[in-house]
């Protein structure tokens, strides 16, 4: 019956320690929506959205007056856009898409994207280059392109691409700190049932819809390694894991009452610790707490590896299935703890891009000076999708050269995408680097050291 | 369904009577209750079956009506939460 510890400890974990589900994210098929003539598509992708997602914000909403946890935000996941894309305008297809997203009140849609880590097909670099517009004249639409894979290698010519593109999206935006680029994210690996944005697409291997659904709790993590200050590491991994199933049960509970009322089969629990900036929310707080005085310091690396797996171990247990990216986030700007870092100087890139070796996903939202070249950010591309193509994982880069601000200054997003001091990025050249073009081949998967 | 009312607030005279009373008018079962003093607040977990499910929300607002006049915090969540994170 009642255990009066136990639904005390629940109600601490929601009020005290921000413990939240951070979205249900319905991915919705659009390939249903490629027949037909061209000029109807637009009509016909905003037609299937609304159709199928008319009723995701009131259910969400009822879950979270039921279950008396908050669901922060519900979100759209499609088709990579680059699919439907053949003789069609790329822009226009974004606005349908954002029109839909609003119609059905999601605050994020996620899917305009391309996957062309092998080469491009001319939607894929139509669309592709049809991103900062998209992004600049749009509001809740979200973009990613996949440019390596530990199987094909990394497309070259894309990585340099995305260079330009980004640039174009900070300068379209240039009134925003280049807001676009937060919408913006260059992929390896990247994975078909991620629920987090802005990298959320449904993937082709799924089916026509799904719902998947993002844990967060970095608060909930750090009151409970609080509670063992001093001791070993051995008993660290064991508080999180233990912690980490809680979190991850709450949101199984949720996608299978979100699927079950919707009519749409569950795809996965994305076990992932997603930061906010608000204070208590913060994954690197977690790390300081481990004994670390300023995230960015040495042993930083380690506290982030220890962690990641950790919350995996902790929550594969309580889902029936983990998918998604599952681990820790490191976005900068949309984590106090990482801010504060990042402004004291001790979190730079070059540690950042070590950390994301052992993380979830990769260079996640930082700001850099918005003189930054575009072949700059192409090799910081490259480099992190290596990183992802040799060790299997997914990467990332979400990254904003924000317009006529350098090293000092800082850029304000507002609302869950904070803030972020302008971090420095070597100013020696990458040019002849990225003017190669190509391809970078697959790894070999033995002799692994 | 099964439902967790939980009450918080500075302990007072009348707070047990006002929410079982609440509950008995909407035709809530009370299945346990377990309340005690903690630091001088008032604290009391009631298990409850809500006959309808659509009679959740109906009985959800009344009680967050009556947290509001008593000034107390008053909650209420589907059992379901508590024990999918502390049972296997």
């Amino acid at each position: 019956m009642l255990n009066a510890s136990e639904i005390l400890q629940t109600l601490r974990m929601i009020d005290q320690n921000k413990l939240d589900v951070r979205t249900i994210t319905m991915g919705i098929s659009l390939l249903e929506c490629v027949p037909g003539p061209v000029e109807g598509l637009y009509d016909r992708v905003y037609d299937r959205i609304v159709r199928q997602a008319e009723q995701l914000v009131p259910t969400g909403e009822q879950i979270e007056r039921e279950f008396g946890i908050p669901i922060v935000n519900k979100r759209i996941s499609v088709t990579p856009a680059a699919l439907l894309c053949a003789g069609a305008d790329p822009v226009r297809l974004g606005r349908a898409l954002d029109r839909a997203a609003k119609a059905v009140g999601v605050n994020f849609l996620g899917g305009f994207s391309a996957l062309v880590h092998k080469a491009m097909t001319r939607a894929d670099e139509a669309l592709i280059r049809a991103i900062p517009e998209t992004l600049a004249t749009t509001d809740v639409v979200c973009s990613s392109v996949n440019v390596g894979t530990t199987k094909a290698g990394i497309n070259m010519d894309a990585v340099r691409l995305m260079g330009e593109v980004i640039k174009e999206a900070a300068a379209r935006t240039a009134d925003q700190d280049g807001f676009a680029c937060a919408k913006l994210v260059v992929f390896a690996n990247a994975v078909e049932d991620n629920p987090f944005m802005a990298g959320a697409f449904h993937g082709v291997g799924e089916g026509d819809a799904a719902i998947n659904v993002g844990v967060s709790g970095p608060g909930v993590v750090k009151a409970a390694l609080e509670e063992c200050r001093g001791e070993p590491f051995d008993v660290v991994a064991e508080t999180i894991k233990r912690t980490a199933f809680k979190i991850t049960r709450v949101g199984q509970l949720v996608a299978q009452e979100a699927s079950r009322r919707l009519g749409v089969p569950f795809g996965i629990v994305d076990l992932s610790l997603a930061p906010t900036p608000t204070m208590g929310d913060s994954v690197a707080h977690i790390l300081e707490e481990m004994g670390l005085e300023v995230t960015g310091t040495h042993g930083t690396t380690a506290a982030l590896a220890l962690l990641n797996d950790a919350v995996k171990k902790g929550g594969v247990m309580a889902s029936s299935h983990v998918g998604g990216l599952s681990g820790a986030f490191i976005p900068v700007s949309e984590d106090i703890g990482m801010i504060q870092a990042a402004n004291r100087g001790t979190l730079t890139l070059d540690k950042l891009e070590a950390m994301t070796c052992v993380c979830s996903v990769g260079l996640d939202m930082i700001a850099i000076p918005g003189d930054t070249p575009a072949e700059t950010i192409s090799a910081i591309i490259a480099d992190e999708a290596a990183i992802g193509m040799i060790n299997q994982k997914t990467t990332a880069v979400r990254i904003i050269p924000a317009p006529g601000k350098t090293v000092g200054d800082s850029v304000v997003f507002g609302g869950l995408l904070g803030e972020a001091p302008i971090i420095p990025v070597h100013r020696e050249s990458s040019r002849d680097f990225i003017a190669r073009g190509g391809r970078i081949p697959a790894p070999i998967h033995s002799l692994r050291n | 369904m099964k439902a967790v009312i939980t009450v918080l607030g500075k302990d007072r005279t009348g707070i047990i009577a006002s929410v079982s009373n609440l509950l008995y008018q909407h035709g809530v079962n009370i299945l346990d209750i377990t309340q005690t003093i903690l630091s001088d607040m008032f604290t009391m977990i009631m298990l409850v079956e809500i006959g309808q499910d659509s009679e959740y929300n109906v009985v959800r607002d009344a009680l967050l009506t009556l947290a509001g006049e008593m000034n107390l915090e008053i909650r209420v969540q589907r059992s379901d939460i508590f024990d999918a994170m502390h049972r296997i």
